[in-house]
């Protein structure tokens, strides 16, 4: 699938929000290149889902400045960044019983003029996009009644949908299996997109995304590659936790494995490719 | 591997039924059928009466009333007149006001993202009532025929900014906020609305504005029929245009925003829209309620939610259902006749709890 834009160039200037007297997010800049894949990673609360608010306009920054190839996306027309970048939103229940078809078709608005009806290449997109995410059988499903890592999917393809150069995730891989993680994420790079994509899980990130970028109380407190950010001195700083890195022997990606506190200590490995050995190593589910 | 295998066969053994349940009926035999039904309530609402018209008889009137060469003249000018001057006017405005409301709640629902919203429940009808009830109890004739529907939509305006702006209070809106403030802005302007009625002194008025109130068509004459009828048209056209973008509220205020939708100017200017369409509708019918709640809901079963869809077909069905409910009202009680606002609420009332029940226990 190529989209029809091409990769842009995504650029957080000294980004601040304020609400309720709360500072969220605290001069936050960051430079995205066309085409870079980077991970935004922190705890919880750190900032994450409102820095990316204010790239898909949904939240406009206190101060500081949100550029997609030099333009403030705050000052262009919504609809024509919606053409330029698209975003993966956590899953909001819905009252009315829109079927997956109706909501992956919602991403072909951006395109349409008023009265201006689905012709054959919004059909075959939206068919392409269902296809990609794993969820052309469930088109005529009502949405609300998917499970969550269903509806995710199916957020993930509207997202598809809007054929755009940039993607903005916010936790695209919340409620998936291990499967649909990897093939999600896979598909993401596959596009060929600008794509920043808040994640929780250390190992996708450090396995997928050229850089991270990592928040803490609303700052940038690392940026760089996965191999030179995620340390086990920053690891402890940033989650407060007890963690070791190691290079994975067959990937070459950082590998995180977080240690649980105390004497007997039992490593609890994050790394969802390899279980650890050992007698009380889990066995793969699959 | 079997692991995926079966994850999927479980995923389209789930997705079957449902398929069958929401795209089973394809949609343009049931727009016909709509269509249909509109014209058959519109043939019985014109023949029934204290004088019975045949149904042929009421459209050889109608065709030849359209060009003489269609229809040969077999009737008495007496029955021409009934049909052209007296039943025509009405059951067009029933079908006008019902295929507003349908659509006005259609497009609130979606506004407000609640499918409970309604154009009684926002307190938009009971502020076009309060600006229709002041016209009347105090004669105001300033802008001649246009006074009533005028201060209706100044009414339903001022209602709706009220409580858009009452539930956006701290700059974010949400539905909870928008929905109760609805609630207290109907009951307050009814009471209004109420107060204004018993305290004039002329009991014909009184009776006037009661009956009126109350929701009810009768008496209509051409004059007051063109004013909803344009402004509905136009409305509902608007509405036509504007169906992508109310479908992307439906996905929630973020994503409308993310989707390219600048979420509040889009609702503002609706909410002027609807207020204009529900002003001039409540201007000559009164309230008429559960027309804006039910329709939309049934017409979602039959065709879906997405309003490229079902926008067409809640402006028939809504046109169909108060033809008929109109027709029930000036037939029930003969010679008497029931508002018809009691009507829809009779119907509608039980009509929507069994629609909840229904959806709780799915």
């Amino acid at each position: 699938m190529i989209p029809d834009t091409t990769p842009g160039a995504l650029r957080a200037e000294a980004v601040s929000v304020v609400a309720g007297g709360r500072t969220l997010v605290d001069g936050v800049s960051l430079d995205v290149a066309p085409a870079e894949v980077v991970g935004l990673v922190g705890p919880n609360g750190a900032g994450k889902s409102t820095l990316l608010r204010t790239f898909y306009r949904a939240l406009r920054p206190t101060s500081g400045r949100v550029l997609l190839d030099g333009e403030d996306v705050w000052r262009m027309p919504g609809k024509r960044l919606a053409r330029r970048l698209a975003a993966v939103l956590q899953e909001t229940a819905g009252e009315f019983e829109l079927t997956v078809h109706d909501v992956v078709a919602m991403g072909r608005t951006p395109h349409k003029r008023a009265f201006q009806g689905d012709d054959a290449t919004d059909r075959d997109i939206i068919t392409a996009a269902l296809g990609e995410l794993d969820v052309a059988g469930l088109a005529r499903a009502p949405f609300d009644r998917l499970s969550g890592g269903e509806k995710q999917r199916v957020l993930i393809a509207r997202a598809l949908a809007q054929r755009t150069g940039t993607l903005v995730l916010d936790e695209p891989t919340n409620h998936l299996d291990l499967r649909h993680q990897i093939d999600a994420l896979r598909l993401v790079r596959r596009l060929g997109v600008t794509a920043v994509i808040a994640l929780h899980d250390l190992n996708l990130a450090a396995a997928f995304c050229d850089r991270i970028c990592v928040l803490h109380g609303g700052r940038v407190v690392a940026t760089g590659p996965p191999g030179r950010v995620l340390t086990p001195r920053l690891l402890a700083e940033v989650y407060q936790v007890d963690a070791e890195v190691a290079e994975h022997p067959r990937t070459g990606a950082p590998q995180i494995t977080v240690l649980t506190g105390g004497p007997s200590a039992r490593p609890v490995a994050l790394d969802t490719a390899r279980p650890p050995a050992g007698p009380e190593g889990r066995e793969p589910t699959a | 591997m079997t692991g995926l295998t079966e994850a999927t066969g479980e995923v389209t053994g789930r997705a079957g039924p449902e398929a069958a349940r929401h795209h089973g009926i394809p949609y343009l035999p049931v727009l016909v059928l709509l269509g249909a039904l509109v014209l058959v309530a519109a043939t019985a609402g014109i023949a029934a009466g204290s004088i019975r018209i045949p149904a042929d008889q009421v459209w050889g009137i109608l065709l030849h009333r359209l060009h003489p060469a269609l229809a040969e003249p077999t009737w008495s000018p007496v029955r021409e007149t009934i049909v052209i001057d007296v039943r025509l006017p009405r059951v067009l405005l029933c079908g006008v006001v019902g295929a507003g409301l349908a659509v006005c709640g259609m497009a609130l629902q979606a506004l407000v993202r609640n499918p409970l919203a309604d154009p009684m429940l926002l307190g938009v009808s009971s502020g076009a009532t309060v600006g229709a009830v002041l016209v009347v109890v105090f004669n105001l004739t300033l802008f001649g025929m246009f006074s009533l529907p005028l201060a209706a939509f100044c009414g339903a305006l001022a209602a709706l900014v009220a409580v858009y702006f009452l539930a956006r209070s701290g700059g974010r809106m949400t539905t909870v906020r928008l929905v109760l403030a609805g609630v207290a802005m109907a009951e307050v302007l009814s009471a209004v609305a109420s107060f204004l009625v018993v305290t004039s002194d002329d009991p014909h008025k009184t009776q006037a504005a009661l009956r009126w109130m109350l929701g009810g068509l009768a008496g209509t004459t051409w004059t007051v029929v063109w004013i909803p009828a344009a402004a509905v048209l136009l409305g509902t056209a608007v509405l036509l245009g504007v169906c992508r973008p109310l479908n992307l509220l439906l996905a929630g205020e973020e994503a409308a925003a993310a989707l390219g939708l600048d979420v509040h100017r889009f609702r503002a200017a609706l909410f002027t829209l609807v207020a204009l369409m529900i002003g001039t509708i409540v201007a000559v019918s009164g309230s008429i309620g559960f027309v804006g709640l039910i329709m939309p809901h049934v017409v979602r079963l039959l065709v879906g939610a997405d309003h490229r869809r079902a926008l067409p077909a809640a402006a028939l069905l809504g046109a169909a259902f108060l033809i008929t409910a109109d027709l029930a009202a000036r037939t029930l009680i003969t010679p008497e006749e029931i508002p018809v606002g009691i009507l829809t609420a009779l119907v509608g009332g039980p009509f929507f709890l069994w629609l909840m029940r229904r959806k709780a226990a799915r």
